[in-house]
């Protein structure tokens, strides 16, 4: 499960600062002074409101934005070498399928790239697919797929190359809340499955509480790191765990951490709304 | 795969799609409209001119065009099949020359971004100039009784859409794809083979349309201006000259079916290399 305090980290950013040059000459701060250490095995959440900076965040560990100043180290190499290594998985809000591919071609092309072979990338594909429950849509094109499934698609092929770390940005932000909830189950139960450290953008309270071992509130204008909240619910979580008292104080915390940074607040974030989504997926 | 494509938005179905029999009777069912429109209209017409008794100075009947294409199949003073044969190998030349040199410069421009920012603006400009104007002088530069002459007009037409689609096809990729081939640590060319080339494709079949039909324009519009004897545009203008208008209207019909035939075989291509494509899907 999460790593104890003392382990080293996987993730160490240390200062980190990024400024984008605007159209007009101006200058946007999208990060101040960032630091955070994620360790191995870790789930850890970034959250809040737009133009946080936290999917820069995200992009500066995955090296595809490269900060102004401070440093990042990943296994204590930089993000990019890090990157040059394949320690990533990838899943951003969109799919991101290649339409010209099928389903299993889709989750086999990280691993053409990495040049494996053929029977270790069926092997892998099929793996990868029976483990986000598409097992029998391998051959299926994307464009057969609901969008649920696409973003399973999207998991099966960052997982298939077995990446230390999963970059997930707002994966689910563009489901419905039912299979939100449903996908949120199934990417606890990959990452208990694989011991893969995640780290998780989203704007949903309910969801950053639910999956993570810790919560990185984030504020606007500089986007900065406002505080961060250790999730101490029980594993594994279920249904169960989103009914108990423990899982609306967090939500609470969360909230009013973000509040304090002057957050807008999503208001499905809000303890009664969670618990009316929670009866409605059991009944 | 093209089976697959009957089951859009049924993920639930198998990639199996309907039986061979259910889709030939979709198909017949979809184009029955359209033939049933044609024919109607051909009708139509030859029972106006019938009834109306018109000149066919003004327009053969349908049963005319049909009997002067019989007649003149291979005629001595309009050798009709053998001037289809030698146009079609002019648009076909040049449609391969315009749409190889479109292809070697759009992927030129791609993969140098100076290259597309000095040709993108020169071929909007050149492709604003009605190039077919230009006929009467690729007959002097490329030899008057030279096929090539009506082969360059042709492929100078085909080069435009298939060079701009192109360059298109391949620049345009959805970032995230970039950003996620990226984070793969992707070598260009690797992302030029997995990314950029499957993602030109459509647009590619789109440019090959266009070229099709006006390969076959160029072609007939330079052999207006003159050149070897046997080609569907100087049947036109000499039967037309000598007021056989029922052979004029054998030859354009004779043009009109190359450009369609030419046009199907490209779609049918398409379907086969790009069965993934929207374009591709049959409609369900």
């Amino acid at each position: 499960m999460a790593g104890s305090a003392d382990t080293a980290p996987i993730v160490h950013i240390a200062a980190v600062d990024k400024v984008f040059a605007g159209r007009e000459g101006g200058r946007t701060t999208a990060l101040s002074a960032i630091d955070l250490d994620v360790r191995p095995g870790e789930f850890v959440s970034l959250i809040g409101p737009s133009g946080c900076g936290k999917s820069t965040l995200l992009r500066v560990i995955g090296d595809l934005v490269q900060p102004t100043r401070g440093s990042v180290s990943v296994n204590g190499k930089t993000a990019e070498q890090a990157r040059k290594d394949r320690d990533y998985g990838m899943v951003f809000q969109a799919p991101v399928l290649f339409d010209w591919r099928s389903v299993e071609d889709n989750v086999k092309l990280p691993l053409e790239i990495l040049g494996k072979d053929r029977a270790w990338r069926a092997q892998r594909a099929k793996a990868m697919l029976e483990l986000v429950e598409l097992g029998d849509f391998t051959k299926h094109m994307p464009y057969q797929l609901s969008g649920g499934m696409q973003q399973r698609v999207a998991i099966a092929r960052a997982l298939s190359f077995e990446p230390r770390i999963l970059l997930m940005d707002e994966p689910f932000g563009a489901l419905d809340e039912m299979t939100r909830e449903r996908m949120n189950d199934e990417v606890l139960r990959i990452w208990e499955q694989t011991g893969t450290t995640v780290v998780f953008v989203t704007h949903s309270i309910p969801e950053a509480v639910y999956l993570s071992s810790r919560v990185v509130v984030m504020s606007a204008r500089p986007g900065r790191i406002t505080r961060i909240v250790d999730i101490d619910l029980s594993r594994p979580r279920s249904e169960e765990s989103r009914e108990t008292p423990r899982y609306f104080e967090l939500i609470t915390g969360v909230r009013e951490a973000l509040r304090a940074g002057g957050g807008d607040v999503d208001d499905a974030g809000t303890p009664s709304a969670a618990r009316t989504m929670a009866e409605g997926a059991v009944g | 795969m093209s089976a697959a494509a009957g089951v859009a938005g049924r993920p639930a179905a198998g990639p199996s799609g309907p039986s061979a029999a259910v889709k030939a009777g979709r198909a017949v069912r979809g184009y029955a409209p359209a033939v049933l429109v044609a024919v109607g209209g051909l009708l139509v017409w030859e029972l106006a001119i019938r009834l109306a008794n018109l000149n066919a100075f003004i327009l053969p009947a349908p049963s005319a065009i049909i009997a002067a294409l019989i007649e003149n199949w291979n005629g001595e003073r309009f050798p009709l099949w053998q001037s289809a044969q030698n146009t079609i190998i002019e648009a076909v030349g040049g449609f391969l020359i315009g749409t190889t040199a479109g292809v070697v410069v759009a992927f030129a421009a791609a993969r140098w971004g100076g290259m597309r920012a000095l040709l993108l603006p020169l071929a909007i400009a050149a492709n604003a100039i009605p190039i077919i104007a230009f006929a009467p002088l690729f007959n002097t530069w490329f030899g008057l009784l030279n096929p090539l002459s009506k082969m360059m007009m042709a492929a100078v037409l085909s080069f435009f859409p298939v060079m701009a689609n192109v360059t298109r096809g391949l620049s345009g990729v959805d970032p995230g794809q970039l950003e996620l081939m990226r984070s793969y640590a992707a070598t260009q060319s690797t992302v030029l083979r997995k990314v950029r080339i499957p993602n030109a494709l459509p647009y590619f079949f789109t440019a090959l349309k266009l070229a099709s039909t006006l390969s076959l324009i160029g072609a007939i519009v330079a052999e207006y201006f003159g050149g070897q004897g046997s080609v569907l545009g100087r049947m036109i203008v000499q039967s037309a000259s000598a007021l056989k208008f029922d052979i004029t209207w054998a030859a354009v019909s004779l043009a009109a079916i190359a450009g369609i035939v030419f046009y199907l075989v490209i779609a049918a291509i398409e379907r086969i290399a790009i069965p993934w494509h929207a374009s591709s899907r049959s409609e369900d």
